[in-house]
C-alpha cells in the first residue's frame, strides 16, 4: 500500500509544544523532512520523498505518546507536516492502536495495563486491577499481554520512566527443560547470557550463518524444504516454499520481516525466545536475507514487550559492531541489516499484511490476498515473513541436516514445537516437545493439571476448546485438524473444573469484538453479534435455538467472506465451548 | 514538419514515462484532467522537476521545484543544454542522424555557464546541473508546458529552447519521450487543426502554398485570398490604424481577456460593426451590434473535438439548446445564405467528410471509425491507419522519406520586456485557479468553496516591508493603470513576485495591469510579466490617487 499522491494538507490551528517538536525531531530530523526548502527558489519534495518517509509515522506517534502521554492535535499537525501525511490519515492511524490516546489524560503519571484475557482472568485479574487502582495508579484493562505463565500480568506504559513489566524486576528466567539434550529451538534459553554476543558464540551462535554462507542460497532453501519445516504462527505454511518464492523474485528490493507481534491470547513463546536468545533471531534473519537475496530485515515487535525490545536492540547494535550485520554481513558478501519497529497494541497487526501496513505507516488493516507477500509484501516488494519460533528452527536444520530434524515429530509434522502452557497447570511456561506428543503428556510435563481438568483451550482465542476425553490427542497438524481443532500458535491453556467458563467465553467474544479492525463487514458485524449472543447467554443462562443458529450463521459468513484469519477463526472457541457444554448448560 | 502542430505524445505516455519536466505550467489547476494522467505517471514512479516562478500546487508534486525568475526560461534551458553537452550526455547518434544546426547551437549556449544561469534565474547551479543530468540520462522523458512558456513577448523562442533540449537528448519521436504543450480547452487543438489560424488551412496547410490553395478552391468553388490573415494582436493594431472596421467574434471574450484591457475596449467600441456569437452574454457581446446565441459545444451540439494528444473524438447533444440558441454550423450556413451563398444543408458528418477530403492528417478518420474506436489521433492518412500515438517517429527511421532533419534553433535570453524599476519594483504574473475558467464566462456563475476571488498573492516578507496585511485592500499600479485589489499572503511565492488570476474581470480588471508587448512570431501578449507597485490605499489617496490612473 503506497497511498495516493497528496499535497494539500489542511491542518488545524493547533501548534505543537517545544517538547513535542523535540520528540518528533529525534525520529524525523528537520533535514529529513518530506519537504526541504533549500532556498527561496529551490524546494525538494514530491511523492517519492513522501512515500519514503511514511514509515516514520508510527515511530513519530510513539515519540509523541511517550513524551506527553497522548497525541495532541498540535503534535499530530507537526508530524503531518513533517511527513506530508494528511492529518486525517495520521489521526486514523493514531486511533487504530490501543497504546495511543488522542485525548488529554489529564495527568503525567505512568499507566498500568492489566491483562484481562483468559489466563489472567482466571488468576484474579479483576482483583489485581482493583488493588492497583486502590493504590492510586492509573490502570487500563488490556488484552493479552503475553505473560500468561505469570498471570495476572501487567505492563507499565511509562511517563518519565521507560515502559516496563513489573514482573521482570524480580524474576530470573528459568527454562524448566534447561539441560535437556533433546532441545533444539530452546536449548540456549536460561543458559546463554542474552546480552552478550560472546556468550552467544560460546553456545554455538553464528555457526549456522557460517554454514549457510558455505552452502549458498539454493542449498539452504533445499535443506529447509527437505526438513518439512512449516510456519509456527498458526497457518503452517511450508517455510522452504516461502523462501524459494522470494529468492526467485528478481530486480526489486526484498525484505525479511520477523513477525514478533505475538498477540494471540495465551501465547508467549516468542517473547521468551527474544528475551533470552535475541542473537538467535538476528542470526536466523541474516540467513534468511542471504538465502533469499533480501537486504533489509525488519523486526516488528508488539509494544507491550519492553524487555524483548531492549534486548533485540542491544543485539542489533552488537551484531553491527561485530560486522555480523551491515554491508558485508558476517563476511557473506551480502548486505543485510535489521531495523526494529514497535507495534502499539493491535492484535490484528500479527496478521502479516496488516503488519506490513503498520510498518508502512498506515492503519493496520489486512490486505486482500493474492497477491501474496512473497511477491507484494512490505512496501509492495517481495518479502519473507516468519515468526521467531519458525526462524529459530533454521539454524538446527542447517547444522544438523534435515534428516536429523525429521527424526523428531511425525511424517507430516516433523520436528519439535514450542508450547505455551498456562492456566491450571503446576508449572506454567514454554515447553519444547516433539510434534506428536500427546496433550496429556504435555500437561504432565508442565507439572500436571492442578485439580480436575474441565477443558483445554488449544491454539489460543483463535483456536478451540477440547475436553478431558481428548488427552490422548497427538499434537500434530494432521491429528488436530482431524479432531476439528488446531495447534494454532501453540497455546495449551488448562481450566480445572472449579472455573466458571461462561465469563471466559464472554471475554473471548469481547476480545474479537474489540480487535476486529472493522475493515470488512462480516467480521465487523459478526464479532459484535457473536458477543451480544454470548452476553445474552450469560444473563439468561440459556438461549433459544434460533440464537444458537445465529452464531453458526455468522461463523459461516465470517469464515467465507472475511479477508483475513481474524474473521475466519473468531467463532472457533465460542462454538466449541457450546458444543462441549462448557457454557449454556450443554444445549 | 518538426516544430509545428500539436503535442507529440499521448496521455498514456506520461503515465509510463520516467521523467516529467513540468515547465511554466500549473497543470493541476489549469489542466486538471491531464494532471490525473500525470499523477498516474508519478504513482508509477516517474520523477518530476517543476520549473515555475511560483511554487504552485502542481509544483508541490515535484521532486524538485526550480523557482526561476519570470521570463528567464531561455537562460535556464540554454544552461541545461550547455551542461548536457559538457557532461557528454548528448545523444550523438540521434543528433547526427535526425537534426541540423547542432554546431552553431552548441556554440551559442557556451556562454550559459551554470553560475551565470544561476545568477539570471535565481536557482542554485547545483539544481540546474541535477535537472540537466536527470533529463539527459532518463530512458524516457517529457517536457510539458503551458502559458508560462507562451505568454511572453518571445514565446516562440521559449518553445524552441525546450525543443532544443529534446533534440539534444533524443527525447522526442519515441514512446514515452516528447514535447507536450497543454491546451487550455477541450478543443483548442481542434480549432488550430480546422484552420482557425491566420496562415493555415485545415490540416496545417499553408495559405501561401498555391497547390494547397488550389485544392481548397476546387472544393469550395471560389477563389481564396493568398495573403495570410491577421492574428488577434495584429487585428487590434489594425483597428488602431482604422484599417479593421468590422469584427465577427465566435466564442471569444476579448473585452475581458486582452492585455491592457482599457485600450482594447476602446478599440472594440470604435468599430463600425461588432458581431458576437457566443453561448452566454459576455462583456464583448454586450458591446456588440449583433449577437448570435450559440448552442454549447459539449452538451447541445453534434460534432467533434480534438484534445491535446491530437485525438479527434465525437461529441453528441444531450439536451436541446434553450431559446433561440442554435448550432454554430446552422448559424454560419444561414448567414452565408443571407449573403447569397448556398452552402446547402450541412450536417456535422458532411462537414467532417469535406474536411477528410482536404486534410491528409484526417483522411483515414471516418465518422464510423471515430465512433467505433473511441477517437483517433492524427495523423491518420488512410482508413487502415491506426492513428498516431506520438509524432515524429520518422526522426528515428533509417529513411526520413525526404523530410528535412529537425533544426536546432539558436535562441538568446532576453528577459521580460518590462523591466523592474524603482517606481514599479514588483513583478506581476498571472494564471488560473482550479475552480475558475479564463474570464469567468463559463465558471463565474457557479459557486465554489475554494474560490478566493480577486486577490493579489504577495510574499509575507514583502507584505511586512510594505506594511500591509492579509486581506487588506491596496492600490496596484502598472505603467498602464491602477486597480484596487485585496492582498493574500502566500508563503509559496518568492519575494519580489506577485500573482493574480484573471478570472474576475467584474471584480478587478487584472488585465488593466498586464503588458501588451507581444511576440511577433505567435501574436501572444506578455501576460506573464508586468511590473507593478503596491500602495496602501490611505497613502495612495493622500498622495492624490497614486501613479497612473487608467
Amino acid at each position: 500500500m503506497q497511498g495516493p499522491a497528496v499535497v494539500d494538507l489542511h491542518v488545524t490551528v493547533d501548534q505543537a509544544s517545544d517538547a513535542e517538536r523535540a520528540a518528533v525531531d529525534v525520529v524525523v530530523p528537520p533535514d529529513q523532512a518530506a519537504v526541504i526548502v533549500e532556498t527561496e527558489r529551490l524546494v525538494r519534495g514530491g511523492t517519492a520523498r513522501r512515500r519514503e518517509r511514511r514509515h516514520l509515522l508510527l515511530p513519530a506517534l510513539h515519540a509523541l505518546q511517550a513524551e506527553i502521554g497522548w497525541i495532541s492535535p498540535g503534535g499530530l499537525n507537526y508530524v503531518a507536516e513533517r511527513l506530508q501525511v494528511p492529518p486525517a490519515e495520521a489521526y486514523g492511524v493514531a486511533t487504530f492502536y490501543e497504546l495511543f490516546r488522542v485525548d488529554d489524560p489529564g495527568h503525567d503519571q505512568s499507566v498500568t495495563h492489566v491483562c484481562v484475557d483468559a489466563a489472567c482472568q482466571i488468576a484474579g485479574a479483576d482483583a489485581r486491577f482493583g488493588e492497583l487502582r486502590a493504590e492510586g495508579r492509573h490502570v487500563h484493562r488490556s488484552p493479552c499481554l503475553g505473560q500468561c505463565e505469570r498471570a495476572p500480568a501487567s505492563f507499565v506504559q511509562g511517563r518519565g520512566e521507560p515502559d516496563h513489566v513489573p514482573a521482570d524486576e524480580h524474576e530470573v528466567f528459568q527454562h524448566r527443560q534447561a539441560g535437556d539434550p533433546e532441545l533444539r529451538i530452546s536449548r540456549r534459553l536460561g543458559v546463554v547470557d542474552p546480552t552478550s554476543l560472546e556468550s552467544y558464540r560460546d553456545h554455538g551462535g553464528y555457526e549456522a550463518l557460517a554454514a549457510a554462507v558455505e552452502m549458498g542460497p539454493d542449498a539452504i532453501i533445499a535443506a529447509l524444504s527437505e526438513s518439512g519445516l512449516s510456519g509456527r504462527g498458526g497457518a503452517a505454511f511450508p517455510t522452504g516454499v516461502k523462501w524459494r518464492a522470494v529468492a526467485d523474485q528478481q530486480g526489486r528490493p526484498k525484505h525479511v520481516v520477523a513477525n514478533c507481534d505475538e498477540s494471540e491470547p495465551g501465547t508467549f513463546k516468542d517473547r521468551v525466545l527474544m528475551e533470552n536468545d535475541p542473537f538467535a533471531l538476528i542470526e536466523a534473519m541474516t540467513i534468511a536475507g542471504f538465502a533469499t537475496g533480501a537486504s533489509s530485515g525488519w523486526i516488528y515487535i508488539r509494544g507491550e514487550y519492553p524487555r524483548a525490545t531492549a534486548r533485540l536492540r542491544h543485539a542489533i547494535v552488537e551484531a553491527r559492531a561485530a560486522g555480523l550485520l551491515g554491508p558485508d554481513a558476517a563476511g557473506s558478501g551480502h548486505r543485510f541489516d535489521v531495523e526494529l519497529r514497535r507495534g502499539a497494541g493491535a492484535y490484528i497487526c500479527g496478521e502479516e499484511t496488516a503488519l506490513f501496513n503498520s510498518i508502512e505507516g498506515f492503519r493496520g488493516e489486512p490486505r486482500n490476498k493474492p497477491p501474496f507477500p512473497t511477491t507484494h509484501g512490505l512496501f509492495g516488494e517481495p518479502t519473507v515473513v516468519n515468526n521467531p519460533e519458525t526462524l529459530l528452527n533454521v539454524a538446527p536444520i542447517l547444522l544438523d541436516g534435515p534428516e536429523v530434524y525429521r527424526s523428531r515429530g511425525t511424517e507430516q509434522s516433523p520436528g519439535t514445537r514450542l508450547f505455551c502452557l498456562s492456566g491450571s497447570v503446576g508449572a506454567p511456561g514454554v515447553y519444547e516437545v516433539a510434534l506428536g506428543t500427546s496433550l496429556g503428556d504435555l500437561l504432565e510435563l508442565a507439572g500436571g493439571v492442578t485439580g480436575t481438568l474441565q477443558t483445554v483451550l488449544l491454539g489460543g482465542a483463535a483456536g478451540s476448546f477440547v475436553g478431558p476425553h481428548q488427552l490422548d490427542l497427538p499434537l500434530t497438524l494432521e491429528d488436530t485438524r482431524a479432531a476439528g481443532t488446531t495447534l494454532g500458535s501453540g497455546v495449551v491453556m488448562a481450566f480445572d473444573d472449579s472455573i466458571d467458563m461462561t465469563p471466559v467465553v464472554v471475554r473471548i467474544a469481547e476480545f474479537f469484538r474489540d480487535e476486529s479492525c472493522g475493515q470488512c463487514v462480516p467480521c465487523r458485524v459478526g464479532t459484535v453479534r457473536q458477543h451480544e449472543v454470548v452476553v445474552q447467554l450469560q444473563r439468561q443462562g440459556s438461549l433459544a435455538p434460533d440464537r444458537l443458529d445465529l452464531i453458526d450463521d455468522m461463523a459461516r459468513a465470517m469464515a467465507d467472506a472475511s479477508i483475513c484469519g481474524l474473521g475466519h477463526t473468531a467463532s472457533g472457541a465460542v462454538r466449541s465451548a457450546l458444543q462441549l457444554g462448557l457454557i449454556g448448560g450443554g444445549s | 514538419m518538426f516544430g509545428a502542430g500539436g503535442g507529440t505524445s499521448s496521455y498514456t505516455e506520461v503515465e509510463q514515462t520516467d521523467l516529467i519536466v513540468l515547465w511554466g505550467s500549473n497543470a493541476r489547476e489549469a489542466h486538471p484532467i491531464f494532471f490525473h494522467h500525470l499523477l498516474k505517471g508519478i504513482d508509477n514512479g516517474a520523477r518530476m522537476y517543476c520549473v515555475d516562478p511560483r511554487r504552485t500546487s502542481s509544483a508541490k508534486f515535484a521532486d524538485v521545484w526550480l523557482g526561476i525568475h519570470v521570463g528567464t526560461d531561455i537562460a535556464l534551458s540554454n544552461g541545461i543544454a550547455r551542461e548536457i553537452i559538457h557532461a557528454g550526455l548528448t545523444d550523438d547518434t540521434f543528433i547526427a542522424h535526425a537534426t541540423s544546426g547542432y554546431e552553431e547551437y552548441a556554440a551559442s549556449v557556451e556562454p550559459y555557464t551554470l553560475d551565470r544561469v544561476a545568477d539570471i534565474t535565481g536557482v542554485p547551479a547545483e539544481a540546474i546541473r541535477e535537472l540537466a543530468h536527470a533529463y539527459a540520462t532518463a530512458d524516457t522523458a517529457q517536457i510539458l508546458w503551458t502559458l508560462g512558456i507562451t505568454e511572453h513577448h518571445n514565446a516562440v523562442d521559449n518553445v524552441l529552447a525546450l525543443c532544443n533540449l529534446a533534440l539534444l537528448t533524443g527525447h522526442v519521436g519515441r514512446w514515452g519521450s516528447g514535447l507536450v504543450p497543454l491546451r487550455g480547452q477541450n478543443n483548442v487543438q481542434g480549432g488550430g487543426d480546422m484552420g482557425a489560424l491566420p496562415n493555415k488551412f485545415p490540416g496545417f496547410q499553408d495559405v501561401v502554398d498555391p497547390e494547397a490553395r488550389a485544392r481548397f478552391e476546387a472544393v469550395y468553388g471560389t477563389s481564396l485570398n493568398p495573403e495570410p490573415g491577421l492574428h488577434l494582436t495584429l487585428m487590434f493594431e489594425a483597428m488602431e490604424r482604422g484599417e479593421l472596421r468590422a469584427l465577427y467574434v465566435i466564442g471569444e471574450n476579448p473585452a475581458d481577456s486582452e492585455a491592457d484591457i482599457a485600450h482594447a475596449r476602446a478599440l472594440l467600441d470604435g468599430l463600425d460593426i461588432l458581431i458576437v456569437q457566443d453561448i452566454v452574454m459576455t462583456r464583448t457581446a454586450e458591446m456588440a451590434d449583433v449577437v448570435f446565441p450559440a448552442s454549447i459545444a459539449w452538451a447541445e451540439s453534434e460534432g467533434t473535438v480534438t484534445s491535446s494528444e491530437r485525438r479527434v473524438q465525437r461529441v453528441r447533444p444531450a439536451v436541446v439548446p434553450p431559446g433561440q440558441a442554435r448550432h454554430d454550423i446552422d448559424i454560419l450556413v444561414d448567414l452565408a445564405a443571407t449573403m447569397g451563398v448556398e452552402l446547402g444543408p450541412q450536417k456535422p458528418a458532411d462537414v467532417w467528410n469535406e474536411l477528410r477530403s482536404l486534410s491528409p492528417l484526417h483522411r483515414g478518420m471516418t465518422w464510423e471509425r471515430l465512433e467505433a474506436e473511441g477517437g483517433l489521433q492524427w495523423p491518420c492518412p488512410d482508413e487502415d491507419h491506426p492513428g498516431s500515438p506520438y509524432l515524429h517517429g520518422w526522426l528515428w527511421a533509417e529513411d526520413r522519406e525526404g523530410r528535412d532533419p529537425a533544426p536546432f534553433s539558436v535562441v538568446e535570453h532576453e528577459g521580460p520586456k518590462e523591466k523592474l524599476t524603482e517606481e514599479f519594483p514588483y513583478r506581476l504574473t498571472t494564471g488560473r485557479a482550479l475552480d475558475s475558467y479564463n474570464t469567468g464566462v463559463q465558471s463565474g456563475g457557479l459557486a465554489s468553496p475554494i474560490r478566493y476571488g480577486d486577490a493579489l498573492d504577495v510574499n509575507p516578507e514583502d507584505a511586512t516591508a510594505l506594511g500591509i496585511g492579509d486581506g487588506e485592500r491596496v492600490l496596484v499600479s502598472s505603467p498602464r493603470g491602477s486597480v484596487e485589489m485585496r492582498i493574500r499572503l502566500q508563503p509559496d511565492i518568492p519575494r519580489g513576485l506577485t500573482f493574480t488570476t484573471f478570472h474576475f474581470p467584474e471584480l478587478v480588471d487584472a488585465n488593466v495591469l498586464t503588458n501588451d508587448a507581444w511576440d511577433p512570431k505567435s501574436g501572444t501578449s506578455e501576460f506573464k510579466a508586468a511590473s507593478i507597485r503596491i500602495d496602501k490605499l490611505d497613502v495612495a489617496a493622500a498622495a492624490g490617487a497614486g501613479a497612473g490612473g487608467g
